[in-house]
Protein backbone atom coordinates (compact mmCIF):
# COMPACT_ATOMS: atom_id res chain seq x y z
CA UNK A 1 0.00 0.00 0.00
CA UNK A 2 1.01 3.45 -0.68
CA UNK A 3 2.39 4.97 2.82
CA UNK A 4 1.25 8.56 3.35
CA UNK A 5 4.25 10.50 2.79
CA UNK A 6 4.46 9.57 -0.73
CA UNK A 7 0.76 10.76 -1.58
CA UNK A 8 1.46 14.29 -2.52
CA UNK A 9 4.49 13.35 -5.10
CA UNK A 10 2.17 10.46 -6.75
CA UNK A 11 -0.56 12.76 -7.60
CA UNK A 12 1.46 15.42 -9.02
CA UNK A 13 2.72 13.06 -11.32
CA UNK A 14 -0.54 11.83 -12.06
CA UNK A 15 -1.80 15.44 -12.78
CA UNK A 16 1.61 15.85 -14.98
CA UNK A 17 0.45 12.22 -16.50
CA UNK A 18 -2.78 13.83 -17.32
CA UNK A 19 -1.56 16.43 -19.48
CA UNK A 20 1.09 14.94 -21.18
CA UNK A 21 -1.77 11.96 -22.29
CA UNK A 22 -4.54 15.18 -23.39
CA UNK A 23 -1.47 16.57 -25.57
CA UNK A 24 -0.58 13.16 -27.14
CA UNK A 25 -3.97 12.09 -27.62
CA UNK A 26 -5.10 15.74 -29.35
CA UNK A 27 -1.63 16.35 -31.25
CA UNK A 28 -2.60 12.86 -32.84
CA UNK A 29 -6.30 13.63 -33.25
CA UNK A 30 -5.74 16.45 -34.76
CA UNK A 31 -3.50 15.18 -37.49
CA UNK A 32 -5.16 11.82 -38.27
CA UNK A 33 -8.35 14.63 -38.67
CA UNK A 34 -5.98 16.57 -41.61
CA UNK A 35 -5.16 13.04 -43.34
CA UNK A 36 -8.55 12.36 -43.43
CA UNK A 37 -9.87 15.72 -44.62
CA UNK A 38 -7.45 15.58 -47.19
CA UNK A 39 -8.58 12.09 -48.31
CA UNK A 40 -12.24 13.78 -48.81
CA UNK A 41 -10.41 16.71 -49.91
CA UNK A 42 -9.08 14.96 -52.82
CA UNK A 43 -12.40 13.04 -53.43
CA UNK A 44 -14.96 16.02 -53.25
CA UNK A 45 -12.12 18.32 -56.12
CA UNK A 46 -12.16 15.03 -58.45
CA UNK A 47 -15.70 14.66 -57.98
CA UNK A 48 -16.80 18.35 -58.79
CA UNK A 49 -14.17 18.68 -61.91
CA UNK A 50 -14.75 14.97 -63.19
CA UNK A 51 -18.77 14.58 -63.00
CA UNK A 52 -19.61 16.91 -65.29
CA UNK A 53 -16.99 15.18 -68.35
CA UNK A 54 -19.17 12.00 -67.63
CA UNK A 55 -22.14 10.54 -70.01
CA UNK A 56 -22.61 7.60 -71.84
CA UNK A 57 -20.19 9.10 -75.10
CA UNK A 58 -17.46 8.74 -72.32
CA UNK A 59 -17.63 5.26 -71.62
CA UNK A 60 -18.44 4.38 -75.05
CA UNK A 61 -16.59 6.71 -77.47
CA UNK A 62 -13.02 6.98 -78.74
CA UNK A 63 -11.25 10.70 -78.85
CA UNK A 64 -12.56 12.91 -81.25
CA UNK A 65 -9.67 14.43 -83.69
CA UNK A 66 -7.55 17.37 -82.10
CA UNK A 67 -10.11 20.87 -82.01
CA UNK A 68 -13.44 18.82 -82.21
CA UNK A 69 -15.22 18.99 -79.02
CA UNK A 70 -16.64 15.63 -77.53
CA UNK A 71 -15.94 12.08 -77.35
CA UNK A 72 -14.53 9.59 -74.94
CA UNK A 73 -11.78 7.63 -73.30
CA UNK A 74 -13.60 4.16 -74.10
CA UNK A 75 -9.63 3.33 -75.67
CA UNK A 76 -8.11 4.42 -72.09
CA UNK A 77 -10.82 2.43 -69.60
CA UNK A 78 -10.49 -1.04 -72.08
CA UNK A 79 -6.60 -0.53 -72.20
CA UNK A 80 -5.94 -0.17 -68.87
CA UNK A 81 -8.46 -3.57 -68.15
CA UNK A 82 -6.43 -5.48 -70.83
CA UNK A 83 -2.71 -3.78 -69.26
CA UNK A 84 -4.37 -4.91 -65.52
CA UNK A 85 -5.66 -7.97 -66.46
CA UNK A 86 -1.90 -9.40 -68.01
CA UNK A 87 -0.38 -7.76 -65.07
CA UNK A 88 -2.22 -9.94 -62.90
CA UNK A 89 -2.26 -12.80 -65.05
CA UNK A 90 1.69 -12.49 -64.68
CA UNK A 91 1.92 -11.01 -61.74
CA UNK A 92 -0.12 -12.86 -59.00
CA UNK A 93 1.18 -16.40 -59.72
CA UNK A 94 4.79 -14.62 -59.38
CA UNK A 95 3.94 -12.83 -56.44
CA UNK A 96 2.20 -16.12 -54.67
CA UNK A 97 4.82 -18.36 -55.54
CA UNK A 98 7.89 -16.17 -54.53
CA UNK A 99 5.63 -15.84 -51.25
CA UNK A 100 5.48 -19.58 -50.73
CA UNK A 101 9.14 -19.59 -51.23
CA UNK A 102 9.80 -17.12 -49.05
CA UNK A 103 8.33 -18.44 -46.25
CA UNK A 104 8.78 -22.37 -46.59
CA UNK A 105 11.77 -22.71 -48.04
CA UNK A 106 13.41 -19.91 -47.77
CA UNK A 107 15.64 -20.40 -44.56
CA UNK A 108 18.75 -20.15 -46.35
CA UNK A 109 20.95 -17.70 -47.44
CA UNK A 110 19.21 -17.78 -51.16
CA UNK A 111 15.83 -17.15 -49.15
CA UNK A 112 17.48 -13.99 -47.21
CA UNK A 113 18.92 -12.91 -50.54
CA UNK A 114 15.42 -13.49 -52.10
CA UNK A 115 13.79 -11.37 -49.38
CA UNK A 116 16.48 -8.81 -49.52
CA UNK A 117 15.68 -8.35 -53.67
CA UNK A 118 12.38 -8.47 -53.16
CA UNK A 119 12.02 -5.59 -50.44
CA UNK A 120 14.24 -3.78 -52.65
CA UNK A 121 12.28 -4.15 -55.65
CA UNK A 122 9.54 -2.54 -54.02
CA UNK A 123 11.12 0.41 -53.01
CA UNK A 124 12.53 1.06 -56.98
CA UNK A 125 11.50 4.16 -58.63
CA UNK A 126 7.95 3.04 -60.47
CA UNK A 127 10.07 5.02 -63.58
CA UNK A 128 13.10 3.13 -63.44
CA UNK A 129 10.69 -0.51 -63.65
CA UNK A 130 9.53 1.04 -66.47
CA UNK A 131 12.92 1.44 -68.13
CA UNK A 132 13.73 -1.90 -67.39
CA UNK A 133 10.11 -2.96 -69.50
CA UNK A 134 11.60 -0.90 -71.99
CA UNK A 135 14.77 -2.00 -72.45
CA UNK A 136 13.43 -6.28 -71.73
CA UNK A 137 11.10 -5.85 -74.45
CA UNK A 138 10.11 -2.38 -75.80
CA UNK A 139 13.80 -2.26 -77.79
CA UNK A 140 14.00 -6.37 -78.94
CA UNK A 141 10.01 -5.88 -80.28
CA UNK A 142 10.85 -2.85 -81.98
CA UNK A 143 7.55 -1.51 -80.97
CA UNK A 144 6.01 -0.24 -77.77
CA UNK A 145 2.85 -2.81 -76.70
CA UNK A 146 0.46 -3.36 -74.09
CA UNK A 147 2.52 -6.47 -73.09
CA UNK A 148 5.45 -4.39 -72.08
CA UNK A 149 3.43 -2.37 -69.79
CA UNK A 150 1.94 -5.04 -68.11
CA UNK A 151 5.04 -6.99 -67.56
CA UNK A 152 6.13 -3.52 -65.64
CA UNK A 153 2.90 -3.55 -63.77
CA UNK A 154 3.32 -7.32 -62.71
CA UNK A 155 7.11 -6.35 -61.33
CA UNK A 156 5.63 -3.54 -59.29
CA UNK A 157 2.75 -6.13 -57.95
CA UNK A 158 4.81 -9.06 -56.97
CA UNK A 159 6.73 -7.79 -54.20
CA UNK A 160 3.61 -6.67 -52.17
CA UNK A 161 1.79 -10.15 -53.30
CA UNK A 162 4.74 -12.05 -52.14
CA UNK A 163 4.96 -9.87 -48.83
CA UNK A 164 1.60 -10.43 -48.09
CA UNK A 165 1.41 -14.05 -49.07
CA UNK A 166 4.64 -14.67 -46.60
CA UNK A 167 3.10 -12.89 -44.10
CA UNK A 168 0.01 -15.41 -44.28
CA UNK A 169 2.16 -18.11 -44.51
CA UNK A 170 3.45 -17.38 -41.15
CA UNK A 171 0.61 -17.58 -39.27
CA UNK A 172 -0.26 -20.60 -40.38
CA UNK A 173 0.61 -23.30 -36.77
CA UNK A 174 3.24 -25.92 -38.66
CA UNK A 175 0.84 -28.51 -37.07
CA UNK A 176 -1.36 -27.76 -40.04
CA UNK A 177 1.20 -28.14 -42.40
CA UNK A 178 2.13 -31.22 -40.63
CA UNK A 179 -1.12 -33.02 -40.92
CA UNK A 180 -1.23 -32.43 -44.95
CA UNK A 181 2.15 -34.09 -45.21
CA UNK A 182 1.35 -37.27 -42.40
CA UNK A 183 -1.50 -37.56 -45.23
CA UNK A 184 1.07 -38.25 -47.92
CA UNK A 185 0.96 -34.56 -49.64
CA UNK A 186 3.83 -33.18 -50.90
CA UNK A 187 4.97 -30.10 -49.22
CA UNK A 188 4.32 -27.64 -52.01
CA UNK A 189 0.90 -28.76 -52.53
CA UNK A 190 -0.07 -29.02 -49.32
CA UNK A 191 0.94 -25.28 -49.52
CA UNK A 192 -0.84 -24.12 -52.57
CA UNK A 193 -3.99 -26.53 -51.89
CA UNK A 194 -4.68 -27.01 -48.60
CA UNK A 195 -3.28 -24.01 -46.83
CA UNK A 196 -4.03 -21.35 -49.83
CA UNK A 197 -7.07 -22.61 -50.35
CA UNK A 198 -8.53 -22.58 -47.06
CA UNK A 199 -7.25 -18.71 -46.88
CA UNK A 200 -8.85 -17.41 -49.96
CA UNK A 201 -9.73 -14.30 -48.86
CA UNK A 202 -6.77 -13.15 -47.12
CA UNK A 203 -4.94 -13.66 -50.48
CA UNK A 204 -7.28 -11.67 -52.12
CA UNK A 205 -6.97 -9.27 -50.11
CA UNK A 206 -3.12 -8.69 -51.21
CA UNK A 207 -3.80 -9.38 -54.74
CA UNK A 208 -6.55 -6.59 -54.91
CA UNK A 209 -4.35 -4.21 -53.10
CA UNK A 210 -1.74 -4.53 -55.16
CA UNK A 211 -3.96 -3.99 -58.66
CA UNK A 212 -5.71 -1.08 -56.94
CA UNK A 213 -1.96 0.42 -56.62
CA UNK A 214 -0.74 -0.55 -60.23
CA UNK A 215 -3.89 0.65 -61.50
CA UNK A 216 -2.81 3.89 -61.39
CA UNK A 217 0.40 3.70 -61.85
CA UNK A 218 1.77 5.91 -64.96
CA UNK A 219 5.53 6.32 -65.34
CA UNK A 220 5.60 2.37 -66.18
CA UNK A 221 3.68 2.64 -69.13
CA UNK A 222 4.91 5.78 -70.31
CA UNK A 223 7.46 3.86 -72.36
CA UNK A 224 5.83 0.48 -72.70
CA UNK A 225 2.41 0.41 -73.44
CA UNK A 226 2.87 4.10 -74.97
CA UNK A 227 -0.77 5.49 -76.05
CA UNK A 228 -3.36 5.10 -78.81
CA UNK A 229 -5.79 6.88 -79.78
CA UNK A 230 -7.99 3.89 -81.11
CA UNK A 231 -9.51 0.73 -79.15
CA UNK A 232 -7.39 -1.82 -79.35
CA UNK A 233 -7.60 -5.63 -77.75
CA UNK A 234 -3.84 -6.12 -79.50
CA UNK A 235 -1.37 -6.77 -76.88
CA UNK A 236 1.79 -6.77 -79.08
CA UNK A 237 1.10 -2.79 -79.94
CA UNK A 238 0.74 0.27 -78.25
CA UNK A 239 -2.47 0.90 -76.19
CA UNK A 240 -4.01 3.85 -73.90
CA UNK A 241 -4.68 3.55 -70.11
CA UNK A 242 -6.49 5.60 -68.11
CA UNK A 243 -3.20 7.30 -66.06
CA UNK A 244 -1.53 8.02 -69.49
CA UNK A 245 -4.57 9.32 -70.84
CA UNK A 246 -5.46 12.15 -68.20
CA UNK A 247 -1.21 12.75 -68.38
CA UNK A 248 -1.63 13.11 -72.22
CA UNK A 249 -4.96 15.44 -71.41
CA UNK A 250 -3.62 17.31 -68.47
CA UNK A 251 -0.73 19.02 -70.09
CA UNK A 252 -2.61 19.43 -73.68
CA UNK A 253 -3.54 23.14 -74.02
CA UNK A 254 -7.46 22.19 -74.50
CA UNK A 255 -10.60 23.32 -71.94
CA UNK A 256 -12.20 19.79 -73.49
CA UNK A 257 -9.56 17.91 -73.19
CA UNK A 258 -8.97 19.39 -69.35
CA UNK A 259 -12.23 18.21 -68.44
CA UNK A 260 -11.86 14.51 -69.69
CA UNK A 261 -9.05 14.33 -68.10
CA UNK A 262 -10.81 14.98 -64.87
CA UNK A 263 -13.53 12.84 -65.68
CA UNK A 264 -11.05 9.57 -66.36
CA UNK A 265 -8.69 10.84 -63.42
CA UNK A 266 -12.79 10.25 -61.29
CA UNK A 267 -13.10 6.96 -63.04
CA UNK A 268 -9.64 5.95 -61.91
CA UNK A 269 -10.50 6.82 -58.29
CA UNK A 270 -13.50 5.21 -58.05
CA UNK A 271 -12.33 1.88 -59.61
CA UNK A 272 -9.13 2.35 -57.05
CA UNK A 273 -11.58 2.72 -53.99
CA UNK A 274 -13.33 -0.01 -55.11
CA UNK A 275 -11.25 -2.27 -55.10
CA UNK A 276 -10.19 -0.90 -51.86
CA UNK A 277 -12.86 -1.51 -50.74
CA UNK A 278 -13.61 -4.96 -51.55
CA UNK A 279 -10.16 -5.98 -50.21
CA UNK A 280 -11.70 -5.06 -46.98
CA UNK A 281 -14.96 -6.80 -47.43
CA UNK A 282 -13.47 -10.13 -47.85
CA UNK A 283 -11.70 -10.19 -44.41
CA UNK A 284 -14.67 -11.02 -42.93
CA UNK A 285 -13.67 -12.53 -39.22
CA UNK A 286 -13.86 -16.35 -39.65
CA UNK A 287 -15.53 -18.19 -36.76
CA UNK A 288 -12.69 -20.73 -35.24
CA UNK A 289 -13.00 -22.99 -32.12
CA UNK A 290 -10.23 -24.43 -30.62
CA UNK B 1 0.45 -64.34 -30.56
CA UNK B 2 3.86 -65.66 -31.79
CA UNK B 3 2.46 -66.91 -35.12
CA UNK B 4 1.35 -63.77 -36.29
CA UNK B 5 3.72 -61.88 -38.70
CA UNK B 6 4.11 -58.33 -37.82
CA UNK B 7 3.02 -55.51 -40.00
CA UNK B 8 5.46 -53.54 -38.52
CA UNK B 9 8.95 -54.32 -37.30
CA UNK B 10 11.50 -51.55 -36.02
CA UNK B 11 14.88 -52.19 -35.55
CA UNK B 12 17.82 -50.35 -33.98
CA UNK B 13 15.79 -47.19 -34.65
CA UNK B 14 17.52 -44.06 -33.73
CA UNK B 15 16.72 -40.27 -33.86
CA UNK B 16 18.68 -37.30 -33.73
CA UNK B 17 17.71 -33.53 -32.88
CA UNK B 18 20.78 -31.94 -34.41
CA UNK B 19 23.42 -33.30 -31.74
CA UNK B 20 20.14 -34.30 -28.73
CA UNK B 21 20.15 -38.26 -29.04
CA UNK B 22 16.10 -38.30 -28.52
CA UNK B 23 15.67 -42.03 -29.42
CA UNK B 24 17.95 -44.67 -28.62
CA UNK B 25 17.97 -47.74 -30.58
CA UNK B 26 14.48 -48.95 -29.72
CA UNK B 27 13.60 -52.14 -31.38
CA UNK B 28 10.01 -53.27 -31.23
CA UNK B 29 7.01 -54.79 -33.59
CA UNK B 30 3.38 -54.12 -34.23
CA UNK B 31 1.10 -56.94 -34.71
CA UNK B 32 -2.13 -56.74 -37.57
CA UNK B 33 -5.13 -55.40 -36.30
CA UNK B 34 -4.03 -54.71 -32.60
CA UNK B 35 -3.75 -51.48 -30.33
CA UNK B 36 -0.02 -50.99 -28.96
CA UNK B 37 0.62 -48.27 -26.43
CA UNK B 38 3.61 -46.27 -25.60
CA UNK B 39 3.82 -44.52 -21.99
CA UNK B 40 6.44 -42.65 -20.45
CA UNK B 41 6.81 -39.51 -19.02
CA UNK B 42 7.30 -36.31 -20.73
CA UNK B 43 9.85 -35.76 -22.94
CA UNK B 44 11.17 -39.45 -23.03
CA UNK B 45 10.86 -39.75 -26.61
CA UNK B 46 7.80 -41.30 -27.97
CA UNK B 47 6.67 -38.19 -30.23
CA UNK B 48 9.46 -38.55 -31.55
CA UNK B 49 9.50 -42.51 -32.08
CA UNK B 50 6.00 -42.17 -34.03
CA UNK B 51 6.83 -39.53 -35.87
CA UNK B 52 9.89 -41.85 -37.10
CA UNK B 53 7.57 -44.32 -38.28
CA UNK B 54 5.72 -42.30 -40.70
CA UNK B 55 9.33 -40.04 -41.77
CA UNK B 56 7.58 -37.32 -40.51
CA UNK B 57 10.35 -36.40 -38.17
CA UNK B 58 12.67 -35.35 -41.03
CA UNK B 59 10.76 -32.50 -42.11
CA UNK B 60 12.12 -30.38 -38.67
CA UNK B 61 14.88 -29.14 -39.73
CA UNK B 62 17.98 -30.62 -38.50
CA UNK B 63 16.05 -33.52 -37.08
CA UNK B 64 17.86 -37.02 -38.57
CA UNK B 65 17.11 -40.78 -37.68
CA UNK B 66 18.72 -44.21 -38.50
CA UNK B 67 18.02 -47.83 -38.28
CA UNK B 68 15.44 -50.03 -39.94
CA UNK B 69 11.49 -49.63 -39.84
CA UNK B 70 9.74 -52.31 -42.04
CA UNK B 71 6.12 -51.85 -43.02
CA UNK B 72 4.83 -54.82 -45.01
CA UNK B 73 7.83 -56.17 -45.74
CA UNK B 74 9.93 -52.88 -46.78
CA UNK B 75 12.18 -50.50 -44.99
CA UNK B 76 10.37 -47.16 -45.47
CA UNK B 77 14.29 -46.09 -44.24
CA UNK B 78 15.57 -47.95 -47.74
CA UNK B 79 17.48 -46.26 -50.61
CA UNK B 80 14.97 -44.77 -52.98
CA UNK B 81 12.01 -44.91 -51.08
CA UNK B 82 10.04 -41.72 -51.14
CA UNK B 83 8.50 -40.31 -47.92
CA UNK B 84 5.44 -38.97 -49.45
CA UNK B 85 4.49 -42.76 -50.67
CA UNK B 86 4.72 -44.00 -46.84
CA UNK B 87 2.86 -41.60 -45.47
CA UNK B 88 0.10 -42.56 -47.87
CA UNK B 89 -0.12 -45.60 -46.01
CA UNK B 90 0.80 -44.77 -42.52
CA UNK B 91 -2.14 -42.56 -41.41
CA UNK B 92 -1.20 -39.63 -37.97
CA UNK B 93 -3.38 -38.08 -35.84
CA UNK B 94 -1.82 -35.46 -33.22
CA UNK B 95 -2.26 -34.06 -29.52
CA UNK B 96 -3.80 -31.23 -30.75
CA UNK B 97 -6.96 -31.49 -33.60
CA UNK B 98 -5.78 -29.60 -36.67
CA UNK B 99 -8.34 -29.73 -39.20
CA UNK B 100 -7.23 -27.74 -42.22
CA UNK B 101 -8.96 -24.10 -41.65
CA UNK B 102 -10.96 -22.87 -43.99
CA UNK B 103 -12.20 -25.91 -45.57
CA UNK B 104 -15.23 -27.57 -44.98
CA UNK B 105 -16.06 -30.74 -43.18
CA UNK B 106 -16.43 -33.25 -46.59
CA UNK B 107 -13.18 -31.82 -48.22
CA UNK B 108 -11.09 -32.18 -44.93
CA UNK B 109 -11.99 -35.66 -45.54
CA UNK B 110 -11.97 -35.84 -49.07
CA UNK B 111 -8.53 -34.22 -49.06
CA UNK B 112 -6.16 -37.15 -48.99
CA UNK B 113 -7.56 -38.74 -52.42
CA UNK B 114 -8.29 -35.52 -53.67
CA UNK B 115 -4.89 -34.27 -53.80
CA UNK B 116 -3.82 -38.27 -54.38
CA UNK B 117 -5.99 -37.09 -57.97
CA UNK B 118 -8.57 -38.69 -57.67
CA UNK B 119 -11.64 -36.40 -58.63
CA UNK B 120 -14.46 -38.73 -58.93
CA UNK B 121 -17.43 -37.73 -56.91
CA UNK B 122 -19.53 -40.42 -56.56
CA UNK B 123 -16.71 -41.89 -55.12
CA UNK B 124 -15.40 -38.96 -53.02
CA UNK B 125 -18.80 -38.89 -51.48
CA UNK B 126 -18.90 -42.62 -50.77
CA UNK B 127 -15.24 -42.49 -49.09
CA UNK B 128 -16.12 -39.28 -47.00
CA UNK B 129 -19.15 -40.91 -45.19
CA UNK B 130 -17.62 -44.18 -45.00
CA UNK B 131 -14.56 -42.50 -43.38
CA UNK B 132 -17.02 -40.23 -40.95
CA UNK B 133 -19.27 -43.52 -40.03
CA UNK B 134 -15.53 -45.06 -39.37
CA UNK B 135 -14.54 -41.95 -36.79
CA UNK B 136 -17.84 -42.35 -35.19
CA UNK B 137 -18.82 -38.63 -36.86
CA UNK B 138 -21.40 -39.46 -39.53
CA UNK B 139 -24.65 -38.46 -37.54
CA UNK B 140 -23.32 -35.36 -35.70
CA UNK B 141 -22.91 -34.19 -39.07
CA UNK B 142 -23.86 -35.77 -41.95
CA UNK B 143 -26.41 -32.65 -42.35
CA UNK B 144 -23.51 -30.00 -42.17
CA UNK B 145 -20.80 -31.70 -44.31
CA UNK B 146 -20.21 -28.07 -46.14
CA UNK B 147 -19.49 -25.85 -42.53
CA UNK B 148 -16.00 -25.52 -41.73
CA UNK B 149 -14.41 -28.75 -40.03
CA UNK B 150 -13.25 -25.60 -37.51
CA UNK B 151 -16.72 -25.37 -36.70
CA UNK B 152 -16.79 -28.62 -34.81
CA UNK B 153 -16.20 -28.52 -31.47
CA UNK B 154 -13.35 -30.04 -30.11
CA UNK B 155 -14.09 -33.48 -29.69
CA UNK B 156 -15.71 -33.30 -33.21
CA UNK B 157 -12.59 -32.17 -34.74
CA UNK B 158 -10.18 -35.03 -33.60
CA UNK B 159 -12.85 -37.35 -34.62
CA UNK B 160 -12.45 -35.71 -38.27
CA UNK B 161 -9.10 -35.77 -38.24
CA UNK B 162 -9.12 -39.48 -37.53
CA UNK B 163 -11.99 -39.70 -40.19
CA UNK B 164 -9.27 -37.79 -42.77
CA UNK B 165 -6.87 -40.32 -41.96
CA UNK B 166 -9.04 -42.95 -42.37
CA UNK B 167 -9.84 -41.84 -45.82
CA UNK B 168 -6.83 -42.87 -47.39
CA UNK B 169 -7.00 -46.07 -45.60
CA UNK B 170 -4.14 -46.92 -44.05
CA UNK B 171 -2.99 -50.39 -42.90
CA UNK B 172 -1.01 -48.49 -39.71
CA UNK B 173 -2.66 -45.44 -37.92
CA UNK B 174 -0.46 -43.89 -35.39
CA UNK B 175 -1.39 -41.16 -32.46
CA UNK B 176 -0.04 -39.16 -30.73
CA UNK B 177 -2.25 -38.45 -27.28
CA UNK B 178 -4.97 -37.94 -29.30
CA UNK B 179 -7.10 -37.23 -26.47
CA UNK B 180 -4.84 -35.23 -23.92
CA UNK B 181 -6.38 -32.03 -24.99
CA UNK B 182 -10.21 -33.47 -24.36
CA UNK B 183 -13.08 -33.85 -21.86
CA UNK B 184 -13.52 -36.91 -20.39
CA UNK B 185 -16.88 -37.91 -22.23
CA UNK B 186 -14.64 -36.90 -26.10
CA UNK B 187 -12.14 -39.27 -24.43
CA UNK B 188 -14.58 -41.64 -23.73
CA UNK B 189 -15.66 -41.93 -27.72
CA UNK B 190 -12.54 -41.66 -29.03
CA UNK B 191 -11.43 -45.12 -26.90
CA UNK B 192 -14.25 -46.59 -28.02
CA UNK B 193 -13.87 -45.72 -31.30
CA UNK B 194 -10.39 -47.17 -31.46
CA UNK B 195 -11.47 -50.74 -30.36
CA UNK B 196 -13.51 -50.38 -33.08
CA UNK B 197 -10.49 -49.52 -35.27
CA UNK B 198 -8.34 -52.48 -35.12
CA UNK B 199 -11.26 -54.28 -37.48
CA UNK B 200 -9.68 -52.10 -40.43
CA UNK B 201 -6.06 -51.11 -39.20
CA UNK B 202 -2.81 -51.45 -36.55
CA UNK B 203 -3.31 -48.66 -33.80
CA UNK B 204 0.02 -47.42 -32.70
CA UNK B 205 -0.99 -45.02 -29.91
CA UNK B 206 1.14 -42.43 -27.50
CA UNK B 207 -1.04 -42.15 -24.09
CA UNK B 208 -0.43 -39.84 -20.86
CA UNK B 209 -3.19 -41.79 -19.32
CA UNK B 210 -2.57 -45.46 -17.91
CA UNK B 211 -5.69 -46.18 -17.49
CA UNK B 212 -5.91 -45.55 -21.45
CA UNK B 213 -3.40 -48.06 -22.38
CA UNK B 214 -4.84 -50.90 -19.94
CA UNK B 215 -8.27 -50.10 -21.23
CA UNK B 216 -7.38 -50.22 -24.96
CA UNK B 217 -4.45 -51.47 -25.76
CA UNK B 218 -3.02 -55.00 -26.21
CA UNK B 219 0.77 -54.38 -25.60
CA UNK B 220 2.33 -51.58 -24.17
CA UNK B 221 5.85 -50.31 -24.10
CA UNK B 222 7.12 -48.62 -21.26
CA UNK B 223 9.93 -45.76 -22.78
CA UNK B 224 12.26 -43.78 -20.64
CA UNK B 225 14.95 -41.10 -21.38
CA UNK B 226 14.69 -42.33 -25.17
CA UNK B 227 14.93 -45.80 -24.49
CA UNK B 228 12.63 -48.48 -24.16
CA UNK B 229 12.93 -50.11 -20.82
CA UNK B 230 10.06 -52.88 -21.23
CA UNK B 231 7.31 -53.79 -24.14
CA UNK B 232 5.01 -56.81 -23.35
CA UNK B 233 1.31 -57.85 -23.13
CA UNK B 234 -0.61 -54.58 -21.35
CA UNK B 235 -1.60 -57.28 -18.45
CA UNK B 236 1.45 -58.26 -17.78
CA UNK B 237 3.40 -54.59 -17.86
CA UNK B 238 0.85 -53.35 -15.65
CA UNK B 239 0.11 -56.03 -13.75
CA UNK B 240 3.75 -57.70 -13.04
CA UNK B 241 6.40 -55.84 -14.33
CA UNK B 242 9.48 -56.93 -15.68
CA UNK B 243 11.73 -53.86 -14.72
CA UNK B 244 11.67 -52.05 -11.39
CA UNK B 245 11.49 -48.88 -13.45
CA UNK B 246 8.61 -50.29 -15.10
CA UNK B 247 6.95 -50.62 -12.05
CA UNK B 248 8.38 -47.55 -10.01
CA UNK B 249 6.73 -45.38 -13.38
CA UNK B 250 3.31 -46.99 -13.62
CA UNK B 251 2.94 -46.79 -9.50
CA UNK B 252 3.26 -43.22 -9.83
CA UNK B 253 6.84 -42.86 -8.23
CA UNK B 254 7.85 -40.89 -10.92
CA UNK B 255 6.73 -39.17 -14.30
N1 LIG C 1 11.68 -29.83 -32.29
C1 LIG C 1 12.60 -30.23 -31.39
N2 LIG C 1 13.84 -29.71 -31.40
C2 LIG C 1 14.77 -30.11 -30.51
N3 LIG C 1 14.55 -31.02 -29.56
C3 LIG C 1 13.33 -31.57 -29.49
C4 LIG C 1 12.29 -31.20 -30.39
N4 LIG C 1 11.18 -31.92 -30.08
C5 LIG C 1 11.52 -32.68 -29.03
N5 LIG C 1 12.81 -32.49 -28.67
C6 LIG C 1 13.52 -33.17 -27.57
O1 LIG C 1 13.51 -34.56 -27.80
C7 LIG C 1 13.21 -35.26 -26.61
C8 LIG C 1 12.00 -36.15 -26.83
O2 LIG C 1 10.86 -35.35 -27.02
P1 LIG C 1 9.43 -35.96 -27.39
O3 LIG C 1 9.62 -37.02 -28.39
O4 LIG C 1 8.55 -34.84 -27.78
O5 LIG C 1 8.98 -36.58 -26.01
P2 LIG C 1 7.55 -37.09 -25.56
O6 LIG C 1 6.64 -37.14 -26.73
O7 LIG C 1 7.81 -38.45 -24.98
O8 LIG C 1 7.07 -36.16 -24.49
C9 LIG C 1 13.02 -34.24 -25.52
O9 LIG C 1 14.20 -34.16 -24.77
C10 LIG C 1 12.79 -32.95 -26.25
O10 LIG C 1 13.32 -31.87 -25.55
MG1 LIG D 1 4.82 -36.02 -27.06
Amino acid sequence: MITGHLTPFLEARDTRRRVSNLVACGTLTFLSGVAIGALFLVFGYVLYRGFPAINWAFFIETPRPVGEVGGGLANAMVGSLIILLLASLLGIPWGILTGVYLSEYGRGRLGSAVRFCSDMLSSVPSIVIGLFAYALLVVPMKHFSALAGSVALAVMMVPTIARSTEELLRLVPNHIREAGLALGVPRWKVILLIVLRGNLSAILTGVMLAIARASGETAPLLFTALNSRFLSWRVDQPIASLPVQIYTYAIAPFDDWHRQAWGGALVLVVFVFSLNLLARSVIRPKMTRD
Amino acid sequence: MADVQPIVKVEGLNAWFGDVHAVKGITIDFLPNTVTALIGPSGCGKSTFIRCLNRLHEEIEGASASGRVVVENNDIYGAGVDPVRIRRKIGMVFQKANPFPGLSIFENVAAGLKLAGIRRRSLLQDVVRRSLEGAALWDEVKDKLHQPGTSLSGGQQQRLCIARALAVEPPVILMDEPTSALDPISTAKIEELMLSLKRRTTVIIVTHNLQQAARISERTAFFLLGEMVEFGDTTQVFTVPKQKKTEQYITGRFG
